[in-house]
């Protein structure tokens, strides 16, 4: 086996092993259950409870979906305000001045949605404090969000007759105390270990003369990765050599993406009581993965025609806008796994990607993020497609569809249809903005097809909250920070709003008792209908404008 | 069943965020400042390489270098503050960004070919592709082993010393892939150069 496929195998390997631990974890966090960490961080809970004068009363989805607007709202507000006061507080050792307004708005939208799209550079922009009690702030905050979200959801396919969902305070906080700061914790450290630095002193001058900036980074990097954020401390993200060291680093940031997204799965299982309903989704996921993984390293595998002519020997593979210490197996997995999560952090450049080699990484966000997919919304994504091919199989033979035992109605299929058609309307109108008004078209830095594939990258991206981008497109300009910031809002809350309307409506209706003409859901065959679903909603969306950009390109290319 | 009504949600709304980003933004990131001071301090400040009392680099971050007698880098896409290219530019990492089909990406592999070919004209065809592409970061510490003795003939004619003794000394800087199978082979520019001067 290649140095490259024993990566990848053993990437698979760590990521099904550890996710089994890791998702009955959480969902004994998330049931209130005692777990090994109660003993020291118990009180913390507690405390902060009472601070917020919660009592776990009981949620109907409004005011469940009223408590996280309110909370993200608040956040968001406090996130604006610090980056426009940054020049007045401490922790700005490299003196940056306030955020600009629409920048501002753009960045504090894109942290609260769990996009972290980032039209800054960090290290030109950003105070230490703005990273710290901003940002990181947010990427806590906003993977707790996806957290509360996906488990009011499993409890409304949990609960039976019930009006209540769970309490949002009790699952936020919880999901933060007990799930992410005690694996950021340790994963920061693991990741200064292999050279992620960590310190509040401003930029080192060398002999010389090099200015080297540092920061808080490891984190930072810890919880970016952890909460499927992405957002870099530096400009180049996971590229840069003091956000991600060494292969052993890339390889463990990597598993840190995906960690919790397919831990949640068997959390699913758990807590719908049938563990098999968790082993199919994941295997829906994993299978979707593998076949990206393999096209994205073989494609990148191949040299540029373009570098060929000249006399340029490519063994190495397309190694433009990658590092040495990664080559092309280690962006391809890294590629691979935060497009198919909602990371958007990158180890190398996309926009330098060859044509379908990007084109792949592209079309993972557009299917939703639902292979594995970001913390929380990456499943209710995948569940929404699960009731999808529940619906055509019940379709096929003319039953009312059921899933695991709750059937699926007008206003369930209303909510499911627009929590996923919403993203791909939302992309393909501001695509269009983005080729049709002359002052966007300015924005765009590569000729031909390329041009049209950066503007629909980044639409895809912010919809989607992934937070990746082709960068060499100029993104902050009035037109993109608004647009995208808007993109970003209706992708994230558009898809929440009517997730927890299903949530409600599912928590009311009673589980109908299997019978023998229920469609099993934990089947090869069920896992093979929801593939097709979900690849079959994506490519009738989608190809038109794949052809145009990246399919064009590649033709065009030799 | 609560109210749905905004007074009862406002308080946990207000103090949650508060209480968590003072939790999360404040003291996660401190206690993790103060660990990794305390286990790692050479990481946490930057894995910096010292001699005689003065910092001349960090080991992770490359350094631009045009001295036909020392190792170069691979190519930089970094910019200085007034949009112009600076190459190895550690307070603005970035990449090219440029397309696989943009013209662009072949001109800057020409130009460099050109750069490389004029200080050793033995050089003809077959550059190695990490010496002509930029990376990712515009601050690759690494050069691939045939990148580096791609380089090995120029710098020992410079600096007058027999090819053989160079070429070893780049061997001895080449790492493995890190636990046998991650990432691939690859010479630290910097502590290449540095063992460089030390040869005589």
């Amino acid at each position: 086996m290649s140095p490259a496929w024993l990566q990848f195998v053993l990437y698979l390997l760590f990521l099904l092993l550890l996710s089994v631990p890791m998702g009955g974890f959480m969902g004994r966090v998330l049931e209130g259950e005692r777990t090994f960490l109660h003993p020291v961080l118990g009180p913390l809970e507690g405390g902060l409870l009472r601070l917020m004068g919660v009592h776990d009363e009981n949620m109907g989805w409004r005011s469940y979906a009223l408590a996280i607007l309110l909370f993200n709202l608040i956040g968001g507000l406090a996130l604006y305000t610090l980056l426009k006061a940054q020049a007045l507080l401490p922790l700005n050792p490299d003196h940056m001045g306030p955020v600009a307004t629409d920048l501002a708005i753009n960045t504090a939208v894109s942290f609260t949605t769990n996009t972290n799209w980032q039209a800054y550079s960090g290290e030109t922009t950003l105070s230490y404090l703005a990273q710290m009690a901003g940002l990181a702030v947010q990427n806590f905050l906003s993977a707790a969000t996806g957290l509360a979200v996906l488990a009011a959801l499993i409890r409304g396919f949990a609960r039976r007759e019930s009006e209540s969902l769970g309490n949002a305070w009790v699952d936020l906080v919880r999901s933060t105390v007990y799930i992410l700061l005690p694996l950021s914790l340790v994963f920061a450290l693991v990741m200064v270990s292999q050279g992620v630095v960590q310190t509040l002193s401003g930029a080192i001058r060398t002999a010389s003369g090099q200015l080297i900036a540092v920061g808080p980074v490891a984190s930072q990097v810890a919880i970016k990765m952890l909460g499927t954020n992405g957002g870099g401390f530096f400009n180049a993200n996971a590229a840069h050599p003091f956000e991600n060291p060494t292969p052993l680093s890339n390889f463990l940031q990597t598993l840190a993406i995906l960690l919790i997204p397919a831990g949640l799965c068997h959390t699913f299982g758990r807590l719908v009581k049938d563990r098999r309903q968790g082993w199919a989704l994941l295997a829906a996921m994993t299978l979707l993965f593998l076949g990206a993984l393999a096209m994205v390293s073989t494609l990148e595998a191949r040299p540029n025609p373009q570098l060929t002519r000249v006399g340029v020997l490519q063994p190495a593979g397309n190694m433009e806008g990658k590092e040495v210490r990664f080559g092309v197996a280690g962006t391809s997995l890294f590629a691979t796994a935060t497009t198919a999560a909602s990371c958007g952090a990158v180890n190398g450049m996309h926009d330098s990607l060859s044509p379908l080699g990007g084109l792949l990484p592209l079309w993972l966000m557009q299917l939703g993020e639902v292979v594995f997919g970001g913390v929380g919304s990456g499943l209710y994504g995948m569940l929404l497609f699960a009731m999808v091919g529940v619906f055509i199989s019940g379709l096929m033979v003319g039953r009312t569809p059921e899933y695991l035992g709750k059937k699926l109605e007008a206003f369930e299929m209303k909510m499911v249809s627009i929590a996923i058609l919403l993203p791909p309307a939302i992309v393909l109108v501001g695509t269009a903005a983005g080729v049709l008004l002359p002052s966007a078209l300015s924005s765009i830095s590569n000729p031909g097809p390329h041009g049209f594939t950066q503007v629909l990258y980044a639409f895809s991206s912010a919809a989607n909250n992934n937070g990746s981008a082709f960068a060499g497109l100029n993104a902050n300009t009035p037109f993109y920070n608004f647009t995208l910031a808007l993109a970003m809002l209706i992708g994230r809350y558009g898809t929440i709003l009517p997730v927890l309307a299903l949530a409600g409506s599912l928590g009311r209706k009673k589980i109908t008792p299997k019978g023998p003409g229920t469609l099993p859901t934990h089947t090869p065959l069920f896992v093979a209908t929801l593939v097709g679903v979900v690849l079959l909603v994506g490519a009738l969306t989608f190809l038109p404008a794949l052809a145009l950009g990246p399919l064009a390109e590649q033709l065009s290319l030799r | 069943m609560s109210t749905p009504f905004l007074a009862g949600q406002l308080r946990p709304a207000l103090v949650g965020v508060l209480a968590l980003a003072a939790l999360t933004g404040i003291a996660y990131p401190l206690s993790v400042t103060g660990l990794a001071r305390a286990f790692f301090p050479r990481q946490a400040e930057g894995s910096l390489i010292r001699q005689n009392g003065e910092v001349v680099g960090s080991a992770l971050i490359g350094q631009e270098c045009t001295d036909p007698a020392l190792f170069w880098p691979r190519p930089s896409a970094t910019l200085d503050t007034d949009g112009k290219p600076r190459p190895y530019n550690a307070m603005a990492s970035g990449g090219s960004n440029l397309g696989p089909s943009n013209p662009a990406l072949g001109n800057a592999a020409r130009t460099r070919m050109e750069a490389l070919a004029s200080l050793d004209s033995e050089t003809q065809g077959s550059f190695p592709v990490d010496l002509v592409t930029a990376s990712g970061s515009g601050l690759d510490p690494h050069l691939t082993p045939a990148a580096a003795l791609f380089q090995v003939r120029r710098v020992a004619r410079a600096r007058g010393l027999p090819e053989d003794r160079v070429q070893s000394l780049v061997l001895r800087h080449t790492e493995p892939p890190q636990l046998g199978f991650l990432g691939a082979a690859r010479v630290n520019v910097l502590k290449l150069n540095l063992a460089l001067a030390e040869l005589r």
